[in-house]
């Protein structure tokens, strides 16, 4: 029996169909309360379900949104030590290397201001004694008349005076002369100590320096340790640039993987074979994907065992020695491999010359060969791969750094990612819960619009009878 | 503990032989080529040369290629000129392609024309020896006009197998009668296409032999 026999009551089917009406308005009418508080019930337990549900996400939201700014504190806190550790190990290498040299540097001051201070003793002027004999001369001129032999005496006296200013003069003379040549000598002594002085300034500005950025980093630190609104923000936002940034450049890195792997595949199959599958790929592309992969981990390990990334913290603690053999082991297996495929990438143009040269033959004879022969250059390609299959590997070493600061971003940015897809829920869920509350209304209104005529005859009915009752909408709402 | 160990060596022992001996079969291709020697066929050959260069040139290493005349009683190993499955290793699967390509040279100068043509028993070798190369696309090409002439007693009506076969005939040439009566031609395509699509094969016709890609998709 189907639903068009379960129909047609009457062959008629319009009659058939207002004979379903009826029926379905009676049914309905005599439902109508029952109906009524189905629809307003069901509805009100989707409200109520959407809304703790909404609640539920939003608690949800809340407690990652803490997760996620304990984890992005935390992962400041220790970038931030990491920076300053760094600039604590400048300021001991300067100090180190320049103010160790301090007691050699002031010894070498003390000498030179010694031997300046010695110049300028020798060079003070010590003035001229006056001479003994001035008050004799004093005594002779008092000598009254005009004695021819008191003239002569003054006379003699005049030439003596004359001739020993002259000696005084020359001696003055040569003594100003040497305390000037003591002056000049002080010259040298005087640079050496400005240089000295400038040293140390230098010095002691680079500390001046490095102790401004220090407590700039402090400054950021001890927000980070006080956990401020502030912080969080500056880390949030620098940790979704460093996660574009990182991003950008290991797709860089991965093109340079599968240039890498388009080297090596083909001569691969000369080793392993280029048939073999397994699960449906080539075993040669399978065995080159696995080189990149280890050349990739060596790399990882290189970087780490260098202390430029902090991956694996167990690397991170072992003492210097055994971390510098890990660093010439995880160096050594890199430059095989680099070799390795450096021989690979001269296979593959072998193999290339090869494939062209039966070409040819099979497309137009004998001259194969001499085709192929005959282009000179093809050197330059064939060290071109050969080059690129060496440096790569090392190229593709320093993928460890951005891979670091993905690894480290992407938890912040997941973090990111799940409030707002919570947050997004949970507006969902509620918009849900509140059309669901106020939907119910309207199926109840279109309800009774369906059976409005059997609504109209009891109103009319009960409004001749005058028993006017609100048992309906007493009972529903 | 050394339960631990014990799965680890065999998961260890599960991926070394899957490396070692992975699979071949289902990606490999097989390509059986049957060449008409009959009657004034022999004048084709040159054109039979190209199309087996440009197979040679069109498979890779681990496919498996084999060339056979079709003469009066063709379901025979003795009826295939060469045949080769390629290795593994590019390099070595360039030196057998050279090698192959000088045995065809040969076979193309020496090759005299028979008296009757057994496509039906070509085909019947053709099958078998896929079969037994267990390639994954098999392929058989016919270099024939397709009329089928056998000597008495040969029975040759049997239902062909040809389940995930594809038969591609090359260069058909329109046969004297054929220009007499074009229908002749167009029966006999018909007739072949009914018999390989009736054993379960797909059929194509290629007469353009600039065009020959169609071959291989």
């Amino acid at each position: 029996m189907n639903f068009s026999e379960i129909f047609m009551i009457v062959p008629n089917p319009v009659v058939s169909g207002i004979i379903w009406f009826v029926v379905l308005v009676a049914i309905m009418y005599f439902a109508r309360t029952p109906a009524h508080l189905a629809i307003v019930s069901f509805c009100r337990v989707i409200h109520n379900a959407m809304r703790l549900s909404a609640h539920a996400v939003m608690r949800a939201e809340k407690r990652l949104n803490e997760r996620n700014r304990e984890v992005l504190l935390a992962q400041g806190r220790e970038a931030a030590e990491r920076i300053i550790e760094r600039e604590f190990d400048r300021v001991d290498a300067t100090v180190r290397r320049d103010l160790a040299e301090y007691p050699a540097l002031h010894r070498q001051l003390s000498e030179e201001i010694t031997e300046i201070d010695d110049d300028y003793k020798n060079s003070t002027e010590v003035p001229p004694e006056p001479p003994a004999w001035v008050k004799a001369v004093e005594a002779v001129a008092k000598i009254p008349g005009k004695d021819p032999m008191v003239a002569s005496i003054l006379e003699d006296i005049h030439s003596s005076m004359v001739k020993a200013n002259t000696q005084a003069i020359e001696e003055y003379r040569k003594s100003s002369h040497k305390r000037h040549e003591h002056l000049k000598s002080m010259m040298p002594h005087w640079r050496k100590v400005k240089s000295i002085l400038g040293q140390v300034d230098k010095s002691v500005n680079s500390l001046i320096t490095r102790s401004q950025t220090i407590d700039r980093h402090m400054e950021e630190y001890e927000s980070i340790v006080r956990k401020s609104d502030r912080a969080v923000r500056m880390l949030s936002s620098s940790s979704l640039t460093q996660f574009f940034i990182a991003t950008f450049v290991l797709v860089i890195a991965i093109g340079g993987a599968l240039i890498n792997f388009n080297l090596i595949a083909r001569p691969m199959a000369e080793m392993v074979g280029g048939t073999s599958r397994i699960m449906g790929f080539q075993i040669n592309n399978i065995a080159a994907m696995v080189i990149i992969l280890v050349e990739l981990a060596m790399g990882l390990f290189l970087m780490e065992t260098l202390r430029i990334t902090r991956l694996f913290p167990v690397i991170g603690a072992l003492n210097d020695k055994i971390r510098i053999r890990l660093v010439w082991t995880f160096f050594s297996i890199l430059f095989f491999l680099a070799c390795v495929e450096a021989g690979l990438a001269f296979m593959r143009e072998i193999l290339m010359q090869d494939a062209a040269a039966t070409r040819a033959i099979l497309r137009g004879g004998d001259q194969g060969d001499s085709i192929v022969l005959e282009n000179s250059h093809i050197w330059i390609t064939t060290a071109a791969q050969m080059g690129m299959g060496f440096v790569l590997p090392f190229a593709l070493m320093f993928v460890a750094i951005p891979l670091e600061t993905f690894v480290h971003s992407l938890r912040t940015v997941v973090g990111v990612a799940g409030v707002g897809f919570l947050r997004a829920m949970a507006w969902l869920l509620r918009l849900i819960g509140n059309i669901m509350r106020f939907i119910s209304t309207s199926i109840v209104q279109v309800y009774d619009l369906i059976i409005f005529a059997p609504l109209w005859i009891e109103r009319t009915i009960k409004h001749k009878t005058g028993k006017e009752d609100n048992v309906d909408r007493a009972s529903v709402f | 503990m050394k339960h631990k160990l014990g799965h680890l060596i065999i998961a260890a022992a599960f991926i070394l032989s899957a490396c070692s001996g992975g699979e071949t079969g289902p990606y490999n291709q097989g390509v059986y080529m049957l060449v008409d020697t009959s009657g004034t066929y022999t004048k084709e050959l040159d054109q039979a040369q190209r199309i087996i260069n440009f197979t040679l040139a069109k498979l890779n290493p681990g496919d498996t290629f084999a060339v056979a005349r079709v003469d009066t009683g063709s379901f025979s190993e003795k009826d295939i000129v060469y045949k080769q499955s390629f290795d593994d290793r590019p390099s070595m699967t360039n030196q057998q392609k050279r090698k192959f390509r000088d045995s065809i040279d040969k076979f193309i100068k020496t090759a005299k024309p028979s008296s009757y043509t057994d496509i039906t028993g070509g085909i019947l070798q053709a099958i078998e020896y896929l079969n037994e190369a267990n390639t994954g696309k098999k392929t058989i090409l016919i270099f024939s006009d397709l009329k089928e002439e056998l000597r008495k007693g040969f029975i040759r009506d049997i239902p062909l197998q040809l389940n995930g076969y594809r038969v591609v005939a090359v260069n058909v040439t329109k046969l004297r009668s054929d220009n007499v009566d074009p229908r002749e031609y167009l029966d006999r395509l018909e007739n072949w296409q009914t018999k390989v699509e009736s054993g379960g094969g797909t059929w194509k016709v290629i007469n353009d032999l600039e065009r020959l890609d169609p071959i291989f998709d």
